[in-house]
């Protein structure tokens, strides 16, 4: 089938049906999409590079971690479990994992609840303060976390929460609370309120329209919130190491950071912690990353 | 709990509009967040300004009391490691931001793509996102050990030389530094990017192919333009986090070697935590919290966010 494609033509028809496509993109059409076909060497050479940038360091890693101590071997044989026993018993790495789990699985908990109340709020209603609300939260994105650490300190002392786990999990749940708000309130709006309405007419209430209708289509915002805030509790060092002072209190990244002081740097034990360290979030992000890519294109860009 | 209150109340006869509810629920739904930032967020930051203007230190308890500006004094005047931080904490910021954007934005647009072992690819290139500045540091430091580190095998190979660390020389640590933080800070770029990405309607790709343009001309005319937003929200999240998070920097160099590698917030941790001067930690916070403050004001005016675009 032959087509004249006149200038007018083009202009108005930005999509061109299955018989009326020009000669030269016509040709290509044997494999996939047409019209950006990449060659294919200008993905995976880059990409190649990438991947041996991201990997190494990790490998890096791995290899101190299961290599004999004093050895040089550029591959993980023989391997031994030597690091990961010392640093596990001796070094309390058990009781630091322990007290990361409480943490990151509280602020999950904690950050998801209250924002998934506070986005609803924000996305469904009008009300008077509600400027005020979202300046508030945008503003406190600027607000550096770890120069607020004194007076933090001073009001957990007051409480007498110093020592307490439950001190770490308020500041981290405070401070993932904003981005997390701000991200659902987006997924909401993106749920149309007609559905909702469709929902009280059949007499259903508002929590219970919002149970049945609303909660199910939120299930990768909420899953990305919540990852968010688990990864970021068990990452973050700061708070931990100012507002937990015993040992048997400590979290991972404060464990790593005083394997890294120590005098002599054991490099087999440092690497074992950090294998340690690594170990959920790395898991727990193979599980998110398709939903963190879908749950920010809904939420943070468009919200 | 405030979805009680949604139960206690419920609107079973006149469901037809929103306002059908109570007009208390909203603000009942905005209280625990609201008071958890009053309590944790708010009143933290009033109590910095407030001890900006004080003497406390908590090493010199009988010279506490009122300062007035006399904190804000000794920065711009007597403080000569101030302005070097200052210095720093633009240059880490600047460098990082720019390649982590340029190097995510590149990433974002190749796994964009679709080819064999996609989905495995991106969730590798990605992972370093979960991986802490702590970590980092750690992972970093193993890589750079002069005695048993990569450099070793480069150095066999005829690359660099023996026995000397990256992070003690004051000539390579910045550069040792920002690969290490770009290693984490680039998928957050990618995986941003990456989202928007996958809105823009693959329409405008084939009408502008049909009209003949390359595929450069459709990055600049399409992807980019689309993209403009979440790259200026993205850049100043970016620069924020960077110039305030200290986890790496602490862990990684500790701010040296002499210094070298100090940014403001350190030096605020140094004097507030180590030096126990609660009062000119806080006026060196207040200072810094000015400086965002103005360039992020400044940042979103140029580049004209949420502005009109086509």
């Amino acid at each position: 089938m032959t087509v004249v494609l006149t200038a007018k033509d083009s202009a108005a028809s930005s999509r061109p049906g299955h018989g009326a496509q020009p000669p030269s993109a016509r040709r290509r059409t044997g494999r996939g999409r047409p019209f950006d076909e990449v060659p294919r060497w200008q993905i995976y050479l880059p990409l190649g590079v990438y991947l041996l940038f991201t990997l190494i360091p990790f490998y890096w890693m791995l290899l101190f971690a299961v290599r004999p101590a004093g050895s040089t071997s550029p591959v993980p044989w023989p391997m031994t479990g030597e690091h990961f026993s010392k640093v596990w018993n001796e070094r309390s790495f058990a009781v630091f994992f322990q007290n990361s789990m409480i943490v990151g699985v509280a602020t999950l908990i904690a950050t998801t609840l209250v924002a998934l109340a506070g986005g609803y709020a924000l996305a469904r209603f009008d009300f008077r303060i509600k400027g005020a609300f979202m300046l508030a939260l945008l503003c406190s994105q600027f607000i550096p976390g770890a120069l607020m650490l004194v007076p933090l300190f001073e009001i957990f002392k007051n409480l007498q929460m110093i020592n307490s786990l439950g001190s770490v999990v308020i500041a981290e749940t405070v401070f993932q609370l904003p981005l997390s708000i701000i991200l659902i309130s987006g997924f909401i709006k993106n749920v149309p309120v007609t559905l909702e309405e469709a929902a009280w007419v059949d007499g259903c209430s508002r929590l219970k329209a919002f149970r049945a209708v609303v909660l199910p289509l939120l299930r990768p915002g909420l899953i990305a919130v919540g990852s968010f805030a688990f990864v970021h509790s068990w990452n973050h060092f700061l708070f931990a190491l100012m507002f937990l002072s015993e040992q048997d209190k400590q979290t991972i990244p404060v464990g790593l950071n005083t394997l890294i002081g120590a005098d002599s740097v054991d490099l087999g034990a440092l690497a074992a912690g950090g294998v340690i360290a690594a170990v959920p979030v790395v898991i727990v992000f193979a599980f998110i990353q398709k939903w963190l890519i879908t749950g920010f294109s809904a939420g943070a860009v468009k919200g | 709990m405030a979805p009680s209150a949604a139960v206690a109340t419920p609107p079973p006869k006149a469901p037809r509009r929103r306002t059908a509810s109570p007009r208390r629920l909203p603000y009942l739904l905005i209280a625990p967040a609201g008071l958890l930032m009053l309590g944790f967020i708010a009143y933290p930051v009033i109590s910095v300004f407030y001890y900006s203007l004080r003497h406390y230190n908590v090493t010199k308890p009988w010279r506490n009391g009122f300062a007035g500006l006399d904190n804000f004094t000794r920065i711009f005047t007597e403080d000569d490691q101030f302005w070097p931080t200052l210095g720093f904490s633009a240059q880490w910021v600047f460098t990082q931001v720019a390649l982590q954007l340029a190097l995510g934005l590149a990433l974002a647009l190749i796994v964009n793509q679709s080819f064999i072992g996609r989905g495995i690819s991106r969730a590798m290139v990605f992972s370093p996102w979960a991986v802490s500045g702590v970590l980092t540091s750690t992972i970093w430091i193993l890589l750079y050990n002069s005695s048993t580190g990569f450099s070793r095998y480069l150095a066999d190979a005829g690359i660099g030389e023996y026995g000397t660390s990256v992070l003690s020389d004051t000539g390579t640590v910045f550069w040792a530094a920002t690969v290490s933080e770009l290693w984490r800070g680039v998928p957050f770029f990618a995986i941003l990017i990456l989202a928007d990405l996958q809105s823009v309607s693959k329409e405008l790709y084939e009408a502008a192919s049909v009209d003949g343009a390359g595929r450069l001309r459709q990055f600049f005319h399409i992807t980019l333009p689309h993209l403009r937003d979440a790259i200026v929200l993205a850049t100043l999240l970016r620069g924020v986090w960077e110039f305030n998070n200290v986890d790496l920097l602490y862990t990684l160099t500790g701010g040296g070697p002499a210094g070298e590698t100090t940014t403001l917030p350190l030096y605020v941790a140094n004097t507030g935590i180590e030096g126990h001067d609660f009062g000119y930690a806080s006026a060196l916070t207040t200072v810094a919290f000015v400086i965002l403050l103005f360039c992020s004001i400044l940042y979103l005016r140029l580049s004209k966010f949420g502005g009109d675009r086509k």
